[in-house]
């Protein structure tokens, strides 16, 4: 359930001129961060839509997210049964129709097995769980999830996962970075062995993104990294991630005018 | 679980080693008896049914093989009237068991629900007794928390036996109707370069981590300690906090004669049997043989979907009472469920969902399967609670119903097989008053202070030595930088964690519009409960205590895990006394009432047992938790007060453990100066008078002071001739003693007129021993010594990656 029967609701969005954009965030059997997803798309100004894994209904929305989690428990390979669900139907088409959707740690490796975008995720390099704040570089800036940064803008959001290491093959590799398909890189430290320090990339269209670190749990002060890109922030008030959803809202409005 | 809402780990083992084996024993003991012999899908038992015990007294029975005393199979049989049936001895045997029944236990946890004041109670929507504590924290809003152990399963499997500890204590949260929102890990491992204890931390740490994480509850603090008396025993204890409306509290009870009883989750599979009475109720032994599969085996993705699909019943209310099975599985919630309410049950046992065809009856009953879930629902609320249950993919059986009779009878195909008064089973077991006396090795050990002792010869003094001490103290395995284990935990998930470690205590929001949240805090110090039980167990509550008031949190209410020996051991058993007459003690004193916990017997090997360690954990309520307090300072300028007085107290402190030395009195403990220490942290951080705030605890100042620089990486100038001068003590005595009721506070410069105000006006004691230097990159102790603090942060991390990475 994405709503959040146990706790309050939200103030008043920040930007009530996006207010009429409906992302839809997706939950799976084993999804963890979907409420948290909605809550960044709230933060953002944005509104947020629960979508369940079983239906195969859109409910229009002009966005998708597909959260973070281990959904199915990530037993067999991490996003290997949930591109089956019911639902990837409507998201695979929509995506290849132009609907921006973002992927993001979990949901990454639901894309990347839905083949909407290259490659896939093995396990950390160094075999462990690992929960950091990472500092990011936003290598492409013109997708529809990262036009609010600056090409080569860096930011730092939490990196949380398992299985987090980014593999392809070469050819594949070269053509990510030819064509500027690499929307995030790692900076200072590679947290799990990825190739070429890829942390998130992007279809040629630039609608659909994935990356493994988390931006919407770097959305509210007070519940952020402990730091920011841009110069001190008070104790975990690092919110370098909201652009992340900013830029897909203003896409989406900019869209319907 | 039993009225002292006291449940699950405790070791477990025995020879209840195999399913198989068990199975063989039935098969030995009733092989003989044609009369009863059932088919059921394929599977053939020999069935031992009441009607079969009745006409045969005299058949022999496993009793001691399932860790039942002769004076106890005898009391079943005085209960029943005849002899048990195997599924009833089975039911007898592992709730009776110490783990289930704490036989030995309850007649001294009986002071936490005695040693309670009216006031206490205020805010206690639900007291000892069922599966947690529930705390009204305001708003409507009700929070319930508690902790327990995992330690025996943990040693024999440490991946498994760490994961079901996270898993167990979030069912029984779940079970108040709650919504989980973050967990918490105290462990203790043997030493730090034992060869075991990496296989102990690497699967510990991955263990908890690969359960909570897939969870989705964020890991916000908890312990990890080293030392030796924990090599063969170490300390897997789990915390959960979980949130929810007050009108969603759930209660675990049978009531409405004709509501259906229904067992959903996962099937119920051959693992865990034995858990309770075998492995949780006894010593380790090498002579035994292995205890491994008594140990549960967790599926964290089936709890995920439980936790979601527990939260949509009760939203939607169709569950009349609820219960999670942990210890002792079926025979747990059945008789539990059934004598808290109308006091009868009929379950037909074969309708049990199975992922080993071959159980026996009495191996289904004793089964802890993980992730299972036992609830009452009204025939009018099937079809709903079908629905949710399709919704989620949960499997589930209808087992039978609620009726008046006050028997507990399970039927096995039709045929009876228990017929109990289910009170017997559950809250009727066993109590024993065990002997204990003080031990007399006690005086020899309480006499052999550190200073002045031959481990204390070449104290530090120069400004060099002292410089070397404090970074071999914050390198030290008990005071190193812990992130290496952390950071194998999620603390960002569900987006409300305001602070995680290495902050005093973990604070979460609970209400998103208004910030209200809580903190929550766990400690124990083994060497201070080793020298002095009694004090131990206060001090292990008034760190908690202080731990929680540093963030800024008013303390509310305490949950312990009561970490001992053997209780057949009278010197054990006099310590765990001890601990429990003082923690209850403290409590009172306090104001904070002890809503639930667990206790932990037989955590020794060989027979020695580990230190008692009473685990305290203490919950706090912040109005908004924007208002806590982190422990490190950030801001140019800030004035850096040391609030309490340092007396020479270096017994049982982390310098002495250094050295080698245990001996003497554990620090004196003042709780009208933990209060009122506690008030002013608590003020100062409502009328936003300090910016930064670190208890004293274990390390002293030197930790405290390193700990806050490395906070955020900010250095200081600190003068401490004043305080030495004060308090009558050498400047390795201030920097290295462990005094009670201290903390160490950053201040702003305008607000250094009013915190001073403040404490004189309260008559605690303050000084002004130095500021905060952002240019310095240093811990600049002036006149004496400087420590860059690149040095002291690659001192302090280095080590535990060092034996683990």
């Amino acid at each position: 359930m994405s709503e959040t029967p146990l706790i309050g609701d939200f103030s008043p969005a920040p930007d009530r001129g996006l207010s009429g954009a409906r992302v839809g965030v997706v939950t799976f059997p084993g999804t963890l961060d979907d409420r948290d997803a909605s809550r960044a798309v709230r933060l953002a100004g944005g509104t947020a839509v629960s979508l369940w894994h079983g239906d195969h209904d859109l409910q229009g929305v002009d966005a998708v997210i597909i959260p973070g989690g281990f959904s199915y428990g990530d037993y067999l390979r991490a996003g290997a049964i949930s591109r089956f669900a019911p639902l990837m139907d409507q998201v695979v088409d929509a995506a290849k129709g132009g609907l921006p959707v973002l992927g993001i740690c979990n949901g990454f490796q639901v894309l990347t097995e839905a083949h909407l975008l290259p490659g896939s995720m093995i396990k950390n390099n160094h075999l462990h769980f690992i929960c950091r704040d990472q500092r990011l570089r936003v290598e492409n800036a013109e997708t529809a999830w990262t036009s609010e940064y600056a090409a080569g803008e860096e930011i730092v959001v939490p990196l949380k996962n398992q299985d987090g290491q980014y593999v392809a093959d070469e050819k594949t590799l070269d053509e990510l970075e030819g064509e500027g398909r690499v929307a995030f890189r790692y900076v200072g430290t590679n947290p799990n062995g990825s190739r070429r320090d890829i942390a998130g990339i992007t279809n040629a269209a630039g609608n659909v993104v994935g990356l493994m670190p988390h931006p919407e749990h770097a959305t509210e002060a007070g519940f952020g990294p402990d730091f920011s890109a841009a110069g001190p922030v008070d104790l975990r008030g690092g919110t370098d991630g909201l652009g992340v959803f900013i830029s897909v809202l203003k896409k989406i409005v900019a869209g319907a005018k | 679980m039993t009225e002292t809402n006291r449940t699950s780990d405790v070791p477990v083992e025995t020879h209840l080693a195999t399913a198989e084996e068990l199975r063989n024993e039935h098969v030995q003991s009733f092989g003989g008896a044609a009369d009863a012999v059932e088919h059921v899908e394929g599977r053939k038992f020999n069935i031992d049914t009441v009607e079969h015990a009745a006409q045969t007294p005299d058949t022999d029975l496993p009793w001691t093989e399932l860790g039942l005393k002769e004076d106890e199979y005898q009391r079943v049989v005085e209960i029943l009237g005849r002899r048990p049936t195997a599924a009833e001895l089975a039911m007898y045997s592992v709730m009776w068991s110490e783990h289930c029944s704490y036989k030995s236990s309850k007649v001294h946890l009986r002071q936490f629900g005695d040693k309670v004041t009216e006031k206490m109670k205020e805010h206690l929507l639900v007291g000892i007794g069922e599966n947690a504590g529930v705390v009204d924290i305001g708003d409507g809003w009700a929070v319930t928390f508690k902790v327990e152990s995992h330690n025996h399963p943990s040693f024999v499997e440490p991946y498994q036996g760490a994961a079901t500890g996270v898993g167990g204590i979030v069912r029984d949260i779940i079970s108040m109707g709650a919504r989980p929102v973050a967990v918490m890990d105290p462990l203790r491992f043997g030493a730090i370069d034992h060869p075991d204890t990496a296989r102990l931390v690497h699967g510990i740490v991955s263990g908890i981590g690969g359960y909570g994480n897939s969870l989705g509850l964020p890991n916000i603090g908890g312990e990890v300690v080293f030392d030796s008396v924990y090599q063969g025993n170490p300390l897997v204890n789990a915390l959960a906090v979980g949130v929810m409306r007050h009108e969603d509290i759930r209660l675990a009870n049978a009531s409405g004669v004709g509501n259906k009883v229904v067992l959903f989750g996962a099937r119920t599979g051959g693992d865990g049997i034995g858990g309770a009475s075998v492995l949780a109720s006894e010593s380790f032994d090498d002579a035994k043989p292995s205890k491994r599969p008594a140990v549960q085996v967790g599926d964290p993705f089936a709890e995920k979907v439980l936790i979601e699909c527990c939260l949509e019943l009760f939203k939607a209310s169709v569950v009349e009472g609820i219960q999670d099975l942990g210890a002792a599985g079926i025979s747990c919630a059945t008789s539990e469920l059934a004598s808290n309410g109308d006091g009868g049950m009929h379950i037909e046992l074969t309708s049990v969902l199975l992922r080993d065809p071959t159980l026996t009856p009495g191996e289904i009953l004793m089964s802890e399967s993980q992730e299972r879930m036992m609830a009452v629902v009204t025939p009018e609320n099937v079809e709903a609670f079908e629905a949710i249950m399709a919704k989620w993919d949960v499997e589930y059986s209808w087992l039978g119903e609620v009726t008046d009779t006050g028997r507990l009878i399970i039927e096995w195909d039709g045929e009876k097989i228990v017929d109990v008064d289910p009170r017997t089973v559950a809250h009727e077991g066993p109590v024993y008053e065990r002997p204990f006396h003080r031990p007399e090795w006690l005086d020899k050990v309480q006499g052999d202070a550190f200073t002045g002792s031959a481990a204390d010869a070449g104290r530090p003094s120069s400004p060099e030595e002292l410089k070397a001490a404090v970074l071999e103290l914050m390198s030290s395995p008990n005071m190193c930088s812990k992130d290496w284990v952390t950071n194998q935990y999620d603390r960002y998930v569900q987006g409300n964690t305001a602070m995680a470690m290495p902050d005093d205590a973990g604070v979460v929001r609970v209400d998103e519009e208004t910030g209200l949240g809580v903190a929550i805090s766990t400690d124990a110090n083994g060497r201070y409960a080793y020298l002095d039980p009694y004090e131990g167990a206060r001090l292990a509550l008034a760190e908690s205590y202080r731990n929680v008031a540093t963030t800024g949190a008013v303390p509310m209410a305490v949950t312990d895990c009561l970490n001992f020996g053997s209780p057949e051991d009278p010197e054990v058993m006099w310590q765990f006394a001890e601990a429990v007459r003082g923690l209850s003690d403290a409590c009172m004193e306090l104001g904070v009432p002890v809503t639930g916990g667990n206790v932990s017997l037989y955590n020794q090997t060989g027979g020695v047992a580990i230190h008692p360690t009473p685990v305290v954990g203490v919950l706090g309520r912040f109005d908004d938790v924007s208002r806590r307090t982190p422990s490190g300072w950030r801001e140019d300028g800030q004035a850096i007060y040391l609030m309490g007085v340092t007396k020479d107290e270096l017994d049982g402190s982390e310098w002495a453990n250094l050295r080698g030395h245990l001996g003497g009195q554990p620090p004196q403990l003042d709780l009208a100066a933990e209060k009122l220490l506690g008030e002013l942290l608590v003020n100062a951080s409502r009328d936003g008078m300090i910016d930064a705030a670190h208890d004293l605890s274990e390390g002293g100042l030197a930790a405290a002071l390193a700990d806050m620089a490395l906070r955020f990486g900010v250095g200081a100038r600190i003068g401490l001739g004043e305080l030495c001068e004060r308090d009558g003590v050498d400047l390795f005595t201030a920097l290295f003693s462990e005094s009670q009721a201290r903390a160490v506070v950053s201040v702003a410069r305008s607000e250094e007129v009013r915190f001073k105000d403040m404490c004189s006006a309260r008559g605690f004691a303050h000084m002004r021993i130095g500021v905060v230097d952002t240019e310095i990159g240093a811990l600049d102790f002036q006149s004496q010594f400087s420590l860059p603090l690149a040095e002291l942060k690659e001192a302090h991390e280095a080590t535990l990656p060092k034996h683990f990475a």
